[in-house]
């Protein structure tokens, strides 16, 4: 049976695309993709991402559980509120899944992870805590919808209830305040400005529409797809997997190798493939070349190694093709994608190519 | 609701062909197909001269989601191409059936035309999916 959230009757009433999303019927676009996409570069739009699954973890240790847990340290969170991006690694350093953690306090995290990971997710979880004084807790009857693009924060503010509205104007990048069971982050998935918002789904519907009568535009996970590739996000399942560590991923800036006496899972797995010299990078590619860059393609290094494409598509922002691509670690600048069979020329770049609004790679 | 025109023929794969006055056709993709793949980014077309047969590929249409082929509806030889595609591949989504055609062939046999599908039978066809 394919899952809905809240605000499907709502999509299809706005005409939208709908696809199975990982057992998840979504909206791909409500018309054209590329519109949306820009619609979040230069205004607002706004995305249903109720799939998504929220945790709270709370209890005494769950400090001490989270350390454990996640390849981040969530003791570099200090001020209430503030998040943090982390991979979930198994014994082997593998990434079970990527997710974003809010401290709230002492005792209390939620933690926000992908919807298509949930079941493994919940059940890794669980299991971990069984030696911590923790309690795990799905939040499955709360929507969220992310408002993303430079006025999104002031549209949304004087929408929030209460004086949800005030806090919110006043919260800095990767940070949230909550009021009963809303909970606002100034995160996203886009590389703009805005909001993730998670609410009672009571309330989902009627703030949806709120939203658009001020002018946010529905997007659909299509543009989101996109916008994420500009802003050098990865996406889970493509970028990385549980066959990947993060030190191949472009993760390596998530790994909190200190302090040294913390533990977490996958640790000595991931020292010791550091020790050994790591074989592949993870890098962005331009294509210079007429085409579409896409996932698995072939990356042929002028020396004759091969990488893979990883996410690859078309850049509404740059209209150009550009990708991600796990390649050996001697790649210079240059580098051949095969494209059914044949090769077209890509260059090789930072995988962060908008942020802003603003062009991050020279064309 | 997608459009269908009486004036043309239809291939399962979701082409069109358009029986032109001097004997030619010309070949598009419908408005069907341009609404499913969504935004169109980059078109990778035939070569002027290629021959082609019936049902097989000869040129990519690209979107935002994915990478999609193109089957010649007819066999023959491909006697031009719309090279504002090239820049434009969006007219595709704008203009399916004028603007945004794709290939003009040649026939062998103009006759296979009649193996393709009418407008009404092209419209029973995506109405079952």
């Amino acid at each position: 049976m394919i899952k809905k959230t809240i605000l499907n009757e709502t999509h299809r009433s706005l005409g939208a695309r709908m696809v199975d999303f990982g057992g998840w019927d979504m909206p791909v676009n409500y018309g054209s993709q590329i519109d949306e996409h820009h619609q979040v570069r230069h205004a607002a739009g706004m995305f249903d991402v109720s799939h998504m699954t929220v945790v709270d973890v709370s209890g005494v240790q769950a400090t001490a559980f989270l350390r454990y847990l996640l390849a981040n340290d969530v003791a570099k969170l200090t001020r209430q509120g503030k998040a943090l991006y982390s991979c979930m690694l198994n014994d082997d350093a593998g990434i079970i899944d990527d997710l974003i953690v809010y401290y709230l306090d002492d005792s209390n995290y939620r933690l926000v992870v992908n919807a298509s990971t949930r079941d493994k997710d919940l059940a890794w979880m669980e299991q971990q805590a069984a030696d911590f004084d923790v309690r795990v807790d799905e939040r499955p009857a709360l929507a969220m919808i992310a408002v993303q693009g430079p006025k999104a924060r002031q549209k949304v503010c004087p929408l929030l209830p209460d004086r949800l509205g005030l806090s919110a104007a006043e919260i800095k990048p990767f940070s949230a305040c909550w009021f009963g069971e809303w909970f606002v982050g100034r995160t996203g998935y886009t590389g703009e400005d805005g909001f993730e918002i998670i609410l009672p789904e009571d309330k989902a519907v009627g703030f949806w529409q709120q939203l658009i009568e001020v002018g946010v535009k529905p997007c659909g996970l299509g543009a989101r797809d996109t916008l994420r590739l500009e802003a050098g996000m990865n996406l889970y399942g493509q970028d990385m997997d549980e066959t990947k560590n993060p030190l191949e991923s472009g993760l390596t800036w998530t790994i909190a190798w200190l302090p040294d006496d913390r533990d977490f899972i996958g640790k000595k797995a991931l020292a010791a493939i550091q020790q050994q010299g790591q074989t592949d990078k993870f890098v962005g590619l331009l294509l210079q070349d007429k085409g579409i860059l896409r996932g698995h393609q072939q990356v042929v290094l002028p020396d004759g190694q091969t990488g893979e494409v990883t996410s690859g598509g078309y850049s509404p922002t740059l209209e150009r093709s550009i990708a991600f691509a796990r390649v050996p670690a001697s790649i210079a600048d240059n580098c051949d994608i095969d494209m059914r069979g044949k090769l077209k020329k890509a260059t090789v770049v930072k995988p962060c190519f908008v942020r802003q609004g603003q062009i991050q790679i020279t064309l | 609701m997608s459009n269908t025109p009486d004036d043309r023929k239809y291939a399962e794969s979701h082409e069109w062909a358009l029986l032109e006055d001097d004997g030619t056709i010309r070949v598009g993709i419908t408005d069907h197909a341009q609404e499913l793949l969504g935004d169109l980014v980059f078109v990778e077309l035939p070569q002027i001269g290629q021959s082609v047969g019936k049902g097989e590929e000869c040129s990519v249409v690209e979107s935002v989601k994915a990478a999609s082929d193109i089957y010649s509806p007819i066999s023959g030889e491909i006697i031009a191409i719309n090279e504002s595609l090239e820049d434009e591949p969006e007219m595709i989504n704008h203009a399916p059936y004028e603007d945004g055609w794709i290939f003009i062939v040649q026939p062998i046999d103009p006759n296979e035309l009649d193996e393709l599908l009418d407008d009404e039978g092209y419209q029973a066809f995506i109405d079952e999916d």
